[in-house]
């Protein structure tokens, strides 16, 4: 059995559900009431608001989830730091000149990066690993629910579990270093949540593809540290594409990296980006990686043993 | 009850692959580079037929194949080869009508959500069945008061006893009141009590809503107690598929024939008698075939002096025992 194999590489750091944390809600008690006759099949909600109920119940569950660590939550925050660390050094590197960007831009384009990150960190290759591993996937998959979904549901609860500390932190860094206050215009600001909403999609539904090869290989995170090699040095959390060799920058933004954190990063500070390009290469690998991980999952299914289970 | 088949499995088989590692450096290196692999059949072509509202045992040592057959009848796994219709679906095809007919209990597995109370992996399980919240309030507080969870489902479910947690397990699989239960050793680790209350609750399920149910066990009580017909496996091959009570005629042509003596003997005297099972005291049992019954026992009253004697079948366990490791030949 494997247990809590968190990544060894990655900045994102394994979440919540990997270890259930507590929940204190207080439901109200079921009505106790009269033996029903049987009825078959059971009185279904209209499909739309079937849909929605099932969006509302498991954000809420999984908000609740999310809640109960508070402190594990805070240091989840404070461990994607690093764009604060390079933010020194760049700063520093770029009082010399020579970067095409000033000091000012760098502090300014990390701290989006810090942002961006926050929202766009993914975890389910470990959770579905896990899930296969030890034949937990067996109860989601007699659901008549893609269990997909319940990974995608908590992803997006712990986004908003996250936000009040993030916001605390940027804060707190405005607050000591006002010169890099600045406020971004309106369409920058949609423009990048838009950016945004795409690069936390297209890293989880790549990372979910990698994931299935959890029905082959069982240990798939391997997979997940060597992309993230690639994701570290071309998505921009290093160093701002613009500081790339215009050739290999060409190149670069053809790839899915990018869009993960310097796209929607540089939009938010207001540096020059190719918006249509940029909008169009993510949905193609959005896109891309949703057909493949359709078809992974076929086939996979054909391979599971439900494990232990 | 119905007559007509809501379970049809035909010639079903499962082959699984099995990595071969030989111990040692060599061994080892041998698997990294060149891996081979043996194929293992889990399933043998089963074929039979359950009706609705039938409750069927299903019996087998372990590793007979019971587990991986429970998996094909749900879906969970890719069938080599056979056929297999449950409710008029096939299961691996998963079809949202199929998984809302069914549900799948396993003993050592749970569903619920560890540290939230019960209630709110209910109400996921509810949200993902498509009921709404008028007819959850009432399918749980039906569900609730026939296992007598009372107030137990605001609870987290790592506060509840292994008992209460496996009622809660229950709740959570009926709450779309599924027609097909598979049941993989429900009554595991439970004490006595708990394991009565399960079987209790599983009746009343059974009669109210006249579903099917195949409920795999190692505690024979669970099976004497709820099903009249078995099936049982050996190394992934339907070796008998009938009555329980023809099962234990079938296989248990002895009795155990159980003596009082008005004095002590020798093992060595007594052996002559059939096979001594057990000398406590003066109370010594023997394990006599059938045809020699009525031989055995003049001998016994002429040649011993009797303060008491009885004649039984073996215990179920023992019967059961004898059929997993001999077969049905």
């Amino acid at each position: 059995m494997i247990h809590n194999t968190y990544p060894p590489l990655t900045l994102s750091p394994p979440h919540p559900l990997t270890h259930p944390p507590s929940h204190s809600s207080t439901p109200s008690p079921p009505h106790p009431s009269t033996p029903s006759p049987p009825t078959h099949p059971p009185p279904h909600l209209p499909l739309m608001n079937r849909v929605l109920h099932i969006a509302k119940t498991l954000l809420l569950t999984y908000y609740a989830y999310m809640l109960e660590y508070r402190a594990e939550l805070f240091f989840w925050v404070l461990s994607g730091s690093l764009p604060i660390i390079l933010m020194g050094v760049w700063t520093e590197a770029a009082k010399g000149g020579g970067f095409g960007l000033s000091p000012l831009d760098f502090t300014r384009y990390f701290i989006a990066v810090f942002f961006v990150r926050q929202f766009t960190i993914v975890w389910v290759i470990w959770e579905f690993e896990r899930e296969i591993v030890e034949g937990k996937l067996s109860f989601r998959l007699l659901q008549p629910l893609d269990p997909g979904w319940h990974h995608f549901a908590s992803h997006v609860a712990e986004r908003f579990a996250r936000l009040p500390f993030a916001a605390i932190l940027m804060a707190l860094f405005f607050l000591l270093y006002p010169q890099a206050v600045w406020i971004p215009s309106l369409s920058n600001s949609l423009l990048c949540l838009v950016a945004v909403t795409l690069a936390f999609t297209l890293r989880f539904v790549s990372q979910y593809t990698f994931a299935m090869m959890a029905f082959w290989i069982e240990r798939a995170n391997a997979i997940e540290s060597f992309w993230f090699l690639f994701y570290l040095f071309l998505s921009g959390l290093i160093a701002p594409l613009e500081v790339f060799p215009p050739i290999v920058r060409q190149v670069v933004l053809w790839t899915p990296f990018p869009y993960l954190i310097n796209f929607p990063a540089s939009i938010l500070v207001g540096l020059p980006v190719n918006l249509s390009q940029g909008f169009l290469v993510t949905l193609s690998w959005i896109g891309l990686f949703f057909v493949a991980n359709r078809w992974l999952w076929r086939k996979g299914l054909r391979q599971y043993s439900g494990m232990g289970a | 009850m119905d007559s007509i088949p809501i379970i049809t499995v035909e010639n079903l088989s499962k082959v699984y692959p099995v990595a071969i590692k030989q111990p040692g450096l060599k061994g080892t290196l041998t698997h990294f580079f060149r891996r081979t692999y043996r194929s293992v059949p889990a399933v043998q072509s089963i074929s039979c037929q359950i009706d609705a509202g039938e409750m069927v045992g299903f019996l087998g040592a372990n590793g007979a194949g019971k587990t991986t057959t429970l998996k094909m009848l749900t879906g969970l796994i890719h069938p080599s080869s056979g056929r297999v219709t449950v409710a008029g679906h096939d299961p691996f095809r998963r079809e949202p009508a199929f998984l809302e007919k069914i549900t799948l209990v396993m003993g050592q597995k749970q569903q619920l959500i560890w540290d939230l109370p019960t209630l709110d992996s209910l109400r996921i399980n509810a949200a993902v069945y498509g009921i709404g919240d008028r007819e959850f309030r009432q399918r749980v507080g039906e569900l609730s008061e026939m296992l007598l969870l009372g107030d137990k489902l605001n609870q987290p479910v790592r506060k509840l006893s292994l008992g209460e947690r496996m009622k809660a397990e229950f709740l959570a699989a009926l709450i779309h009141r599924p027609k097909v239960l598979f049941l993989d050793e429900p009554t595991l680790g439970l004490d006595v009590n708990a394991q009565v209350s399960v079987r209790e609750f599983l009746r009343e399920y059974n009669q109210r809503y006249q579903a099917t149910i195949l409920l795999t066990s190692h505690y024979m009580a669970d099976i004497t107690a709820l099903c009249k017909r078995v099936l049982v496996i050996r190394e992934g091959q339907l070796i008998y598929d009938g009555g329980l009570d023809s099962l234990l005629e079938r296989f248990s042509p002895s009795r155990e024939v159980t003596v009082e003596l008005g004095e002590g003997r020798s093992s060595q005297q007594l052996q002559t008698y059939g096979e001594l099972v057990s000398v406590e005291g003066c109370v010594a049992r023997f394990i006599v075939p059938q045809e020699k019954l009525t031989q055995t026992l003049s001998r016994i009253l002429a040649d011993l002096a009797i303060v008491d004697l009885k004649v039984s079948e073996p215990p179920i366990e023992e019967v059961i025992g004898q059929v997993f490791r001999a077969g049905a030949t």
